[in-house]
């Protein structure tokens, strides 16, 4: 190799459209969708996937794309924040952060939105010790989580309601 | 940024194998990278060769043979929390797999890779010891079969050969009488300290116990002490808290930034304590 990069072709979904890319083996999964795509919810903090700020969802499982490499997300699907809300309407977490006042500087709320919105798919109407269980290790320095909370559990509520 | 490298594909361990052994200190297993990467992005060690062993169809199986409960090595820390195999089969498995790190580490991470990475911070590998789980290592034309509680060599070092893959891990039903806990203490992602106890009992005497602390010491380590200080007792308090004591005293500590020798000791002695009571309770019958 003589220190020259090898590159591949990839193709993948990223919030539901197709993407093809040639990209290197050693890409970020977080550079590739930060900087080639420009997808900047996803946000570059403590760089070690203990904080969450870089969640995005791979086949609907959270990851931390700081510490996971862009090839792994060859003939996948990738779910930013950006990809959340449908048909111009904000998802059900989205509403239910602004009516609980659960942002506060917003840094880790895409990956507090997307990691609930796993938990939301695996358990419809969660707990707060649920929401806890699937949030820890997703790191707020502003809110306390306690809104974080009250707002993953309504929106559950309520998806629940308007499911039935 | 990460300096450059090749991802191989193989298709069978076999191969895998082949790669690993032609590409010698050039190359390394990339399962799911939860160890892996961070170390790339650090710069701790670099590898021009990574033989992504996740192209090998059926590495990830969990099944039950008999009462025996077959993981293989890729695994998640997810799949297996999840798992109604392993739930059944060896809950505090399940249990350990649950606290791993954090949601997204469970998602990628697997067990093989946790035990492979031998990073003494870890929970999984001294529950695997006192259930006697057996590792199988696999080479390009033969396998062999390594105890859990022979498997660690030192921090971050381990009897498998640059060239062999971890394929799965085998775990034993518990005799009957037996019972298994685990307790942890973590302030962190990873724990500070975990002391696993199997302790199988006879009427009201303890006819055998094994005993594992891990995260404290380099390596995940039975205690021969408290365990020799369980069987051919009744498992009364104090002869729990005895025993718990010498698991605190006997095991091997390293001072770190988790806490000193003398912090983990104490630690160890109390978890120990728990674990015990509640293997003892377990093994009267309260499930598991």
């Amino acid at each position: 190799m003589d220190g020259r990069a090898p590159s591949m072709r990839m193709a993948l979904t990223v919030n539901g459209g197709p993407v093809e890319a040639v990209i290197e083996p050693r890409e970020l999964l977080l550079d590739f969708l930060r900087d080639r795509l420009g997808l900047t919810g996803a946000k570059r903090s403590c760089d070690v996937q203990v904080c969450g700020a870089c969640t995005v969802l791979l086949d609907g499982q959270a990851v931390s794309a700081c510490c996971t490499l862009a090839y792994e997300a060859r003939g996948r699907e990738v779910t930013t924040i950006e990809g959340l809300a449908a048909d111009g309407h904000l998802h059900p977490l989205q509403e239910a952060f602004i009516e609980h006042a659960a942002v506060q500087c917003g840094f880790c709320t895409p990956g507090m939105i997307l990691t609930a919105a796993t938990l939301l798919h695996d358990v419809p109407a969660p707990t707060a010790e649920q929401a806890k269980d699937y949030l820890k290790g997703t790191l707020c320095r502003c809110t306390g989580y306690w809104k974080i909370i009250e707002a993953v559990v309504d929106a559950g509520r309520r998806t629940r309601e308007t499911r039935e | 940024m990460l300096r450059p490298f090749e991802i191989h594909e193989p298709a069978t361990v076999a191969e895998a194998s082949r790669l690993l052994a032609r590409h010698g200190d050039d190359a390394t297993v990339y399962a799911g990278g939860t160890e892996l990467i961070p170390v790339l992005k650090d710069g701790l060690a670099h590898y021009r060769h990574l033989v992504n062993i996740k192209t090998v169809p059926g590495l990830d199986a969990i099944a039950a043979v008999g009462d025996d409960l077959r993981i293989g090595a890729l695994a998640t820390h997810r799949m297996i929390e999840r798992s109604p195999v392993v739930r059944a089969h060896a809950p505090v498995l399940a249990q350990v797999a649950a606290g791993v790190a954090n949601l997204r580490v469970r998602n990628v991470g697997t067990l093989g890779g946790n035990l492979c990475f031998a990073e003494p911070h870890s929970d999984p590998a001294a529950v695997l010891i006192t259930q006697g789980a057996t590792l199988v290592l696999a080479r390009s034309d033969a396998e062999r079969r390594v105890n859990a509680d022979g498997f660690f060599v030192g921090i971050l070092q381990t009897v498998r050969m640059p060239d062999e893959v971890l394929v799965r891990i085998e775990v034993p039903a518990l005799r009957p009488g037996a019972g298994a806990a685990y307790a942890r203490f973590a302030l962190h992602e990873r724990p500070t300290a975990g002391v696993a106890a199997v302790v199988v009992l006879d009427g009201d005497a303890v006819t055998a116990a094994r005993v594992a602390v891990g995260s404290v010491g380099p390596v995940p380590a039975r205690v021969p002490e408290a365990e020799e200080a369980l069987v051919g007792r009744r498992p009364d308090p104090e002869v729990l808290r005895e025993a718990a004591g010498r698991a605190g005293g006997a095991v091997e500590v390293l001072e770190d930034l988790y806490g000193s020798v003398d912090y983990k000791r104490h630690i160890v002695t109390v978890l120990a304590s728990h674990a015990l009571d509640e293997a003892v309770a377990r093994a009267r019958g309260r499930g598991h």
